[in-house]
C-alpha cells in the first residue's frame, strides 16, 4: 500500500495504462502543456509526447467525436472533460455515437474508450459549474458509468475503464483530487459492476457512490457515537449497478438511506429505491429515504449552497428517521 | 478526361464500371421506394436518386483500406463502396442478413471490412468522427484517407466547424465532401446559409477547397482524386463542395416537389441526370452501344430483384437479439496497434 492523493492515483492509472498499450491516448482541454486543469495529467506529455497527450481547442463536441472516430478504427481514447458541466455540449457524441455504435452496426464497431472528468459541485462555483449528471449518463444503455470515491477506487476503476472494450464514463470530483488514501501497489484493477461495503454495520444501510461515499462514512461515524451501526455500501459502478449487493445490505439491516449528489426527481437514488422495493420489500422496516441536492439550481451564496447540498447532518437525520429515533 | 475520339480500352472499361455502379444505385432505390410503399421497409427512408455521380465518382478513387463515413442518405454510398445489394436490402427489410443485422436500418449501414463507418442520423454529428478517423490514421503513421459525406445544411452546424478546425490544425488526411443538393429537408440553402459558395467556408481554416459539378462523374472523380492525393501524400484535409440535386423528396414521406421547390425547377434539374449524362458521353465516344446499355440495365435489374428476394427470405431477428450488441463482454489485453480496423 502507498498513500497518495486521488489525483496521483488517477495519474498513475493513466501512466500505467499508456505504458501498457500504445493504442491508449489522452485528449482534452489543457491536458498536455498545462499539465491538466486539475493536474491529473501531470508529466504525461513529457513521457508520452504530443501525439498521445493531446491538447484540444475548446470544442467538447468536436474532440469527443474525434475520440469516437479514433475508437472506431482501433485506438483506445481517453477523453478528458475539464468538468462534466462542459460535457453537455458533447452529449451527442457520448449518447448518439459512442453508446450506440456497437448496437446500430450489428456488433461490428466496439467503442473502447473512456470519457472522464470531475462531476458535481465543488465550492461556490455557481449554477453552471456545480451539476451532477450521473443519472443522465447511467440512463443510457451502451455505456458503463463509474464514480470512484477514494484514491484506491480511482486508480482501480480507471484502469478497468481503459481496458474495457465499451465506452466507460468516469465521474471524478473536484473536491476529491486532494484526498489522500491508501492505494494497493502493483497492477490494481477493480472489476466494473462490483460494489463494496466500505463499513460494516447492522442497523441501517447508507448506500452511496463517488464523493458522497465520504459523506456517508462521516455520517456513520456520527451515528456510531449514538450507538447506531450504519453499513456503508459504495456502489462504485452506477451502470451496470450491483443489485445483489444492494439487496444483501438492505436484507441485513432492514433500513435504507441513499446518499446521492444530484437532484431528487429521477435521481440515482430513485433507481436504488426501486431495486430495494422489488427485491427486499418484505425486509424493510421503514420507507427508503434519499439525501440529495435541493431542487434548485446551485446558488453561489455560501449559506444557500450549504443548504442545497446533501451533507453529513442531513444523512444522519435521514438515518435516524428510518430508525424511528426522532 | 473524356476523349471524344477513338475509344481508349482502359478508360472505356473504367467508364463502364462507373455507369454500372450508378445504374445499380438507381435501380436499387427505385425498387426500394416500391418496397417501402408495400410496407416491407419501415421508418425513415431517404433516397439518393439524382446524386449517384457523387458516390460513384468519389469512392471509385479510394483504396480498399481507406475509410468512408456518411449521413442517413447512405444506400447509394454503401453500394458504391462495394456492399452487396443483398446486404443493403436485407438491412432495409430489418432482417438477420442485413449489413448491420437488421439493427441499423436505412440510416445506419455499416461494413467494417469495407471501412464503411456508417450512415449517421444526427446532422453534422459524424463530421467530428471523420476527423477522429483522420487522427487515428496519423497516429498510426498510415497513408489511408477518410472521405466524409454530408449535406450542405450540415455546414451551418457547430460540429462541422469544430471538426474542420481540428483537421486543419492537426493536418489530418480527411476529405470533407459537401453534397450540396440545395435543400436541407425543405429549407433552401439561400434561406439557411449566409454565404452560398459554401466551399469558401474552408478559408476560415486555411483548408484546401474546391467546388465541382456533382452531376458529372468525371468532374467529381478528378476533384476527389486531387483531394485524395493531398490527403495521402501530404496528410492535408480538403473541403470539396459537390453541387448536385436530389430527384426525390427529402424522405419517403415528402412530396417530390410542392411547398419548397417547384415542378419547373425539378424538371430543369432532371435534364442533368448524372446517369443519362454519362451514358450519352459514352455513346458519343463510341464506348458503348444501345444494346450493351440495355443488357447492362437488364443485368442490374436482375441483381436488384435477387436482392429483394434474398431480403424477403432472410429470417426475422430472434427476440433475444434485442439484448445482443448493447455491450461487448471483452476487455483488452495489450496488443499491437492494428494497421486498420478489422
Amino acid at each position: 500500500m502507498t498513500v497518495m492523493t486521488y489525483r496521483d492515483a488517477l495519474n498513475a492509472a493513466l501512466r500505467e495504462e499508456m505504458r501498457r498499450d500504445d493504442r491508449v491516448f489522452l485528449m482534452g482541454e489543457e491536458v498536455a502543456v498545462y499539465q491538466g486543469a486539475y493536474k491529473v495529467s501531470k508529466g504525461l506529455l513529457q513521457e508520452f509526447g504530443e501525439m498521445r497527450v493531446v491538447d484540444t481547442p475548446i470544442t467538447e463536441l468536436g474532440f469527443a467525436g474525434v475520440g469516437v472516430g479514433a475508437a472506431m478504427v482501433g485506438l483506445r481514447p481517453i477523453i478528458e472533460f475539464m468538468t462534466w458541466n462542459f460535457a453537455l455540449l458533447a452529449l451527442d457524441q457520448v449518447v448518439n455515437a459512442a453508446a450506440k455504435m456497437l448496437y446500430m452496426s450489428g456488433g461490428q464497431f466496439a467503442m473502447p474508450m473512456v470519457f472522464r472528468g470531475p462531476n458535481g459541485a465543488a465550492l461556490q462555483l455557481g449554477a453552471q459549474h456545480s451539476q451532477a449528471w450521473e443519472s443522465w449518463l447511467a440512463h443510457i444503455p451502451g455505456l458503463k458509468v463509474v464514480a470512484p470515491g477514494t484514491p484506491a477506487d480511482a486508480k482501480g476503476l480507471l484502469k478497468a475503464a481503459v481496458r474495457d472494450d465499451n465506452p466507460v464514463i468516469v465521474l471524478e470530483g473536484e473536491m476529491l483530487y486532494n484526498m489522500k488514501g491508501e492505494v494497493p501497489d502493483g497492477d490494481h484493477v477493480i472489476p466494473l459492476g462490483v460494489a463494496e461495503v466500505k463499513r460494516v454495520g447492522e442497523h441501517v444501510s447508507l448506500i452511496s457512490y463517488g464523493k458522497m461515499v465520504n459523506v456517508a462514512l462521516q455520517a456513520a461515524d456520527a451515528l456510531a457515537r449514538d450507538g447506531v451501526h450504519a453499513e456503508v455500501l459504495d456502489l462504485r459502478t452506477l451502470r451496470p449497478m450491483d443489485v445483489p449487493a444492494i439487496v444483501a445490505t438492505v436484507r441485513k439491516t432492514n433500513r435504507c438511506v441513499v446518499v446521492e449528489e444530484g437532484w431528487e426527481l429521477c435521481g440515482l437514488g430513485a433507481q436504488v429505491a426501486d431495486y430495494v422495493q422489488r427485491e427486499a420489500f418484505d425486509w424493510l422496516d421503514a420507507p427508503v429515504l434519499r439525501v440529495h441536492q435541493a431542487e434548485a439550481p446551485m446558488p453561489y451564496a455560501r449559506t444557500l449552497e450549504k443548504h442545497a447540498k446533501p451533507d453529513v447532518a442531513k444523512t444522519v437525520a435521514a438515518a435516524r428517521k428510518v430508525l424511528y429515533l426522532d | 478526361m473524356m476523349a471524344r475520339k477513338k475509344p481508349d480500352a482502359a478508360s472505356a472499361a473504367l467508364n463502364r464500371e462507373l455507369l454500372h455502379s450508378m445504374l445499380l444505385q438507381r435501380r436499387f432505390e427505385e425498387r426500394t421506394a416500391e418496397a417501402y410503399a408495400l410496407g416491407k421497409i419501415g421508418g425513415f427512408c431517404h433516397l439518393y436518386i439524382g446524386q449517384e455521380a457523387v458516390s460513384t465518382g468519389s469512392l471509385s478513387q479510394l483504396r480498399p483500406d481507406d475509410y468512408v463515413i456518411t449521413t442517413y442518405r447512405d444506400h447509394g454510398q454503401a453500394l458504391a463502396r462495394g456492399m452487396t445489394p443483398r446486404a443493403v436490402m436485407a438491412e432495409l427489410f430489418g432482417r438477420s442478413d442485413g449489413c448491420a443485422r437488421g439493427k441499423g436500418g436505412s440510416m445506419h449501414m455499416f461494413d467494417k471490412q469495407l471501412g464503411f463507418l456508417g450512415g449517421h442520423g444526427i446532422v453534422g454529428g459524424h463530421i467530428p468522427i471523420a476527423t477522429g478517423v483522420g487522427f487515428a490514421i496519423k497516429y498510426r503513421g498510415g497513408d489511408q484517407v477518410c472521405v466524409c459525406f454530408f449535406g450542405e445544411a450540415a455546414i451551418n452546424n457547430g460540429a462541422f466547424h469544430e471538426a474542420a478546425n481540428m483537421a486543419a490544425l492537426w493536418k489530418l488526411p480527411v476529405i470533407y465532401v459537401i453534397e450540396n443538393n440545395r435543400y436541407g429537408m425543405g429549407t433552401a440553402i439561400e434561406r439557411a446559409s449566409a454565404i452560398n459558395d459554401i466551399y469558401e467556408r474552408a478559408q476560415s481554416y486555411d483548408m484546401a477547397r474546391d467546388v465541382v459539378d456533382g452531376q458529372d462523374v468525371f468532374a467529381v472523380r478528378e476533384a476527389i482524386g486531387k483531394a485524395v492525393q493531398r490527403a495521402r501524400a501530404d496528410s492535408m484535409p480538403t473541403l470539396l463542395e459537390v453541387r448536385t440535386y436530389r430527384f426525390m423528396g427529402h424522405s419517403m414521406s415528402d412530396a417530390v416537389s410542392g411547398t419548397y421547390r417547384t415542378k419547373d425547377e425539378l424538371e430543369e434539374y432532371l435534364k442533368r441526370d448524372p446517369i443519362a449524362l454519362l451514358r450519352s458521353r459514352m455513346e458519343e465516344a463510341g464506348e458503348i452501344s444501345a444494346d450493351e446499355i440495355a443488357a447492362m440495365d437488364a443485368e442490374v435489374k436482375a441483381v436488384v430483384q435477387d436482392a429483394l428476394d434474398f431480403a424477403d427470405a432472410s429470417p426475422e431477428l430472434p427476440l433475444e437479439a434485442l439484448w445482443e450488441n448493447v455491450l461487448v463482454d471483452t476487455t483488452s489485453d495489450a496488443g499491437a496497434m492494428p494497421a486498420r480496423a478489422g
